[in-house]
């Protein structure tokens, strides 16, 4: 065994030498890194603790439950009804497959669904429910729960889904609700952040996009630590958010579904207003849809049907459609010809059938003519060539001013979408907007409501109300919202002058009381109701002077979409009035014979509160009335609202 | 050859050995170790599987592998230097036609009980074999080229082994053993300073080719040097271990979150939280406090090994336990500027902490020959 050597002393001082080097080097480096640690770990703390938070805790928002929405007596009309899925983590599923089948078994699955749904499990994380069915019924889900010990990471899962119950009656009304999109993100500038939650549900037209921000309520978060692959490991704390606010709407469901159901085959709108609070108790616009279709998602076959429809179903026509008002307008005419002082009490007009303007020959309705006619038979009979000589001695500028005090063209505040503004010209408006100058034939076509003049159903509602209140009442949808009462839409005195005011509703009784009334038709023959309104029927085409001569086209020879719009304006009762009602049948052809029926009926159903006696129409209408009722409680609104397995 | 020869009779014999061992050395290793057990069940979310028991199992073992070695006397392991060297050359030349591919690098043969790394091996038989050299070697040639070159040589064969596996880590720190031990034996000065300038010519080289025609690096490689330097420029890709890693550092604060509080590694937001990034877990858990003692121990197992070479006189034995205590520092030192931020993620594990047999048997095994010196040191 060779033994070991020891070294020389020069050399192991040499050693010793560089082994001190070499260990201060060492050290130095040990120092460098406490050095280190002491700035990221002492000095840096606050720094690093906090990125550490940031880390581990995800802030997750819990949606607050969306307010219902109820009619003035408390009828529902949006409602929040938990929806079930099936949902299954794929992770405690084990093989997913196999999973699948025997769910299939238990309840069928949509073949489409289910191969969407294998697509998204596989790009998101194990751990992360994939919803296998929506939509699905009670029935479905407990056969489900009852089968739980066979199907492993099968969950259902309960949310809260928008349904209306009463469906197409209130599709123009409420609107819909549906998930934000992109296009919405970009237009909303809110920027609450449940728009980011997926799939979350706003308002998309209707009130319930126009009282988005007091049905939406605030939202919650929970805080939760999750892992570094987002798994949330435990929750840390929750705040709950407040829900929506419930809002109570001025409509009467009652009346509301009978509207509906009286319009329904024509293309046509109607409104009931109260002439003294400004209540809007029916707001009716025909066809209609079912709004609950567009809150699962409207498939595209469906949408195209709605669309294509030449009776435009999506359109809210009482308070985005817009119309020449046509002889509804002649009170306004009358008024600012009253309110000037120039109409004297034994003042007449002689009717030859036209009038002469600027080398241009006005027709009245009637070729024959009215001959002598006084203000109440001119509105009576609805004369033309009486307010086309009115027009010529007020001017255009008091007839759109005193127009406008009435509520035409000027936008309500209804919290409805697209409501319309109407228009009513002057000289300057079409100065600006056409360019040219303002001629008088100009002021003859909007003396009876024609020519530029357009008014929406909603606003001769407003005009209405205000000839029968001689307030300047204004309309109003909601009621109460959360159970706090809106303000009223009672307003201030029109400041126009009674007495006139009271000639015009004298005038408007006899337009429908009088024999020669035209619209003497559909009176009320009830003491108590009776009504007084006006009938208007607005060309959409000129009627040239070569079809003048041979005889006008009758509107039944016509295309639909040429045929003239049937209007009807009252109110009712004519002692006390209560309601104003509105009705607009477009290319529905006289006024009188599409329109004033309706508005009787609709009349009597408001004044009443149900089903009107027969007692209350003419003799000779009651058998035909009578049939006439016994369809109209057939008619159902459309609302699918229970699942897919009804689909 | 004017060497001073000492009687074997004052080196104690027999069972006797164990009582002569360094013992304070022993006990710093076991209690590094002990931290490493803590951590590692810490890890594990409070549970012995999987970690923290297999690495107590095998510092068990590596500990009577220890007292093994040390029982042998230092003069056979000087005279198995060349022996032991050439065997881990050959396993290292294995590896690269047999090896098993893991982590992307060829590293270790599978020898069914555990999975050998020969480069770990390399790091104690390169620092036996230039003991062994420098001890042959008269004191007068140390200096002269060909016997620098032939130490030289004995250096780079290996590191282009590992280079070539690819194992950057090691090869530096295989390179940073051997020129430091060339450094201890004695060789001129000048030899180290020509190779530092020229280093940093090459550095200063290849960063100002950056963007001209001679640009001596790919642009990838320039980007990884960017992240590097500035991990936030990109944390979620290459620069997520180091930000993540100096999160759960600085959060720690003084004292630390708490044993088994760390949220950044029990929610996995640290990588390899069991092997190289253990340290952050221990600084986010324990605090300042609690990194820095570990930061201590490992001084104090430097500070030893120093201590008991410059003690003994013979050459090999306090080469060969310098070089050892080097090889230790070289570990540590790497692994903690990494997780700190301040060298770029190679690899390297924490010694004696990391979960991981390879390195822990042979570390085990390098303070073996450590006690054995100084069991055996002339008297």
């Amino acid at each position: 065994m060779k033994r070991p050597r020891v070294d020389t002393e020069a050399n192991h001082r040499l050693i010793t030498r560089r082994a001190a080097i070499l260990g201060g080097v060492q050290l130095a480096f040990v120092a460098g890194l406490g050095a280190r640690m002491q700035f990221l770990q002492v000095d840096q703390a606050d720094q690093f603790r906090l990125l550490a938070e940031e880390n581990r805790i995800n802030i997750r928002l819990i949606p607050p439950s969306r307010g219902e929405v109820f009619d003035r007596n408390g009828v529902p009309l949006a409602r929040n009804v938990p929806s079930y899925r099936i949902v299954i983590v794929p992770e405690d599923a084990g093989d997913v497959e196999d999973v699948v089948n025997r769910l299939n078994q238990i309840v069928p699955l949509d073949p489409d669904e289910v191969e969407r749904a294998v697509a998204e499990m596989k790009r998101s994380a194990p751990f992360l429910p994939i919803t296998f069915a929506d939509e699905v019924t009670w029935e479905d889900l407990s056969r489900v729960s009852v089968n739980a010990p066979a199907l492993p990471g099968v969950t259902p899962e309960v949310g809260l889904s928008r349904v209306y119950p009463l469906g197409s009656d209130y599709a123009h009304v409420l609107g819909y609700v549906g998930p934000v999109s992109d296009y919405d993100l970009e237009r909303i500038e809110d920027q609450d952040p449940l728009l980011r939650i997926p799939r979350f549900q706003i308002g998309k037209v209707g009130v319930e996009a126009k009282a988005e921000g007091a049905l939406r309520g605030k939202g919650g978060a929970k805080r939760v630590e999750v892992n570094a692959t987002g798994r949330v490991m435990r929750e840390l704390d929750r705040r709950e958010g407040t829900s929506g606010a419930d809002l109570q709407l001025t409509i009467d469901s009652k009346l509301q579904s009978y509207v509906q159901a009286r319009l329904n085959g024509e293309s046509a709108s109607a409104i009931v207003m109260d002439v003294q609070s400004g209540d809007l108790l029916a707001i009716a616009s025909a066809p209609t849809f079912d709004p609950n279709l567009f809150v699962r998602g409207i498939s595209s076959r469906d949408y195209n049907a709605l669309t294509e429809n030449k009776y435009r179903p999506l359109a809210s026509k009482s308070v985005q459609g817009t119309y020449p008002p046509g002889s509804t307008f002649k009170m306004i005419t009358a008024m600012a010809a009253l309110e000037e002082g120039l109409i004297g009490p034994d003042d007449t007009v002689y009717c030859p059938g036209h009038l002469e303007v600027a080398e241009r020959k006005f027709h009245c309705w009637k070729r024959a003519g009215h001959g002598w006619v006084d203000l109440q038979n001119s509105l009576k009979q609805s004369c033309d060539v009486y307010y086309y000589d009115l027009a010529l001695k007020v001017g255009i500028e008091k007839i759109s001013a005193m127009a406008n005090r009435f509520g035409l063209g000027v936008r309500h505040d209804v919290p409805m979408s697209a409501v319309a503004s109407g228009l009513t010209p002057t000289k300057d408006w079409k100065a600006r907007v056409h360019g040219q100058d303002w001629v008088i034939g100009d002021t003859v076509n909007a003396s009876i409501g024609q020519g530029y003049m357009l008014a929406s159903p909603l606003q001769l509602a407003v005009m209405t109300a205000r000839l029968a209140s001689g307030r300047a009442v204004e309309p109003r949808l909601v009621k109460t919202v959360d159970g706090v009462e809106q303000p009223s839409g009672t307003g201030e005195s029109l400041g126009v002058n009674e007495n006139n005011l009271r000639k015009m509703r004298r005038a408007m009784y006899e337009v429908v009381n009088d024999r020669r009334g035209t619209a003497y038709g559909s009176r009320i023959i009830e003491d108590a109701m009776r009504m007084a309104g006006k009938t208007g029927t607005s060309q959409v085409r000129n009627i040239t002077t070569a079809e003048r001569a041979r005889g006008v086209t009758r509107n039944e020879d016509l295309p639909w979409e040429r045929r003239d719009h049937a209007l009807f304006v009252n109110f009712a009762p004519y002692d006390n009035p209560k309601y104003a009602v509105a009705v607009v049948v477009e290319h529905g052809g006289g006024g009188s014979k599409a329109a004033a029926p309706i508005a009787r009926d609709v009349t009597l159903q408001a004044l009443y509160g149900e089903e009107p006696p027969l007692d209350a129409y003419p003799t000779k209408d009651r058998g035909r009335i009578k049939e006439q009722q016994r369809v109209l409680r057939g008619i159902e609104p459309v609302a699918n609202i229970s699942g897919k397995d009804q689909a | 050859m004017s060497y001073l020869e000492y009687t074997v009779k004052h080196v104690p014999a027999g069972p006797r050995k164990i009582l002569y061992m360094n013992w304070p050395l022993a006990l710093l290793l076991a209690a590094v170790a002990g931290v490493g057990f803590l951590m590692l069940y810490s890890v594990a979310g409070g549970s012995f599987s999987p970690w923290a028991e297999p690495q107590m199992k095998r510092f068990a073992a590596g500990f009577v592998l220890m007292m093994m070695i040390a029982m042998v006397p230092i003069w056979f392991w000087r005279n198995m230097a060349s022996l032991a060297y050439l065997g881990s050359l050959a396993l290292l030349l294995a590896v690269e036609f047999f090896g098993s591919v893991g982590m992307g690098a060829q590293r270790w043969i599978d020898l069914g009980f555990m999975r050998l790394q020969p480069s770990e091996l390399m790091k104690v038989t390169l620092v036996l074999m230039l003991a062994a050299y420098y001890d042959w070697l008269p004191a007068y040639r140390k200096s002269r080229p060909f016997w620098v070159l032939l130490p030289v040589l004995l250096i780079l064969i290996p590191t282009a082994l590992v280079l070539k596996q690819p194992d950057l880590g090691t090869s530096i720190l295989l390179m940073a053993a051997g020129g430091g031990l060339m450094f201890l034996a004695g060789v001129h000065w000048a030899y180290f300073a020509a190779v530092f300038a020229a280093g940093a010519g090459l550095v200063t080289a290849v960063l100002q080719s950056r963007a001209t025609d001679w640009q001596l690096l790919k642009d990838y490689q320039f980007r990884r040097i960017d992240t590097f330097l500035d991990p936030s420029s990109d944390p979620l890709g290459a620069g997520y271990h180091i930000t993540q890693s100096k999160i759960a550092l600085g959060s720690g604060g003084w004292t630390g979150r708490g044993f088994m509080q760390g949220t950044q590694s029990r929610l996995n937001f640290l990588p390899e939280k069991h092997t190289d990034f253990i340290f952050t877990t221990l600084a986010e858990e324990f605090g300042f406090i609690g990194a820095f003692s570990l930061l201590a121990l490992y001084a104090l197992i430097i500070l030893f090994c120093v201590a008991s070479a410059v003690a003994n006189k013979d050459r090999f034995s306090s080469l060969l336990t310098l070089g050892i205590a080097l090889n230790f520092f070289l570990f540590f030192a790497v692994n903690m500027s990494m997780v700190m931020g301040l060298a770029p993620v190679v690899g390297v594990p924490l010694p004696l902490v990391s979960y991981g047999g390879s390195a822990m048997l042979v570390l085990m095994l390098a303070f073996g020959l450590a006690q054995s010196a100084h069991v055996h040191r002339p008297r």
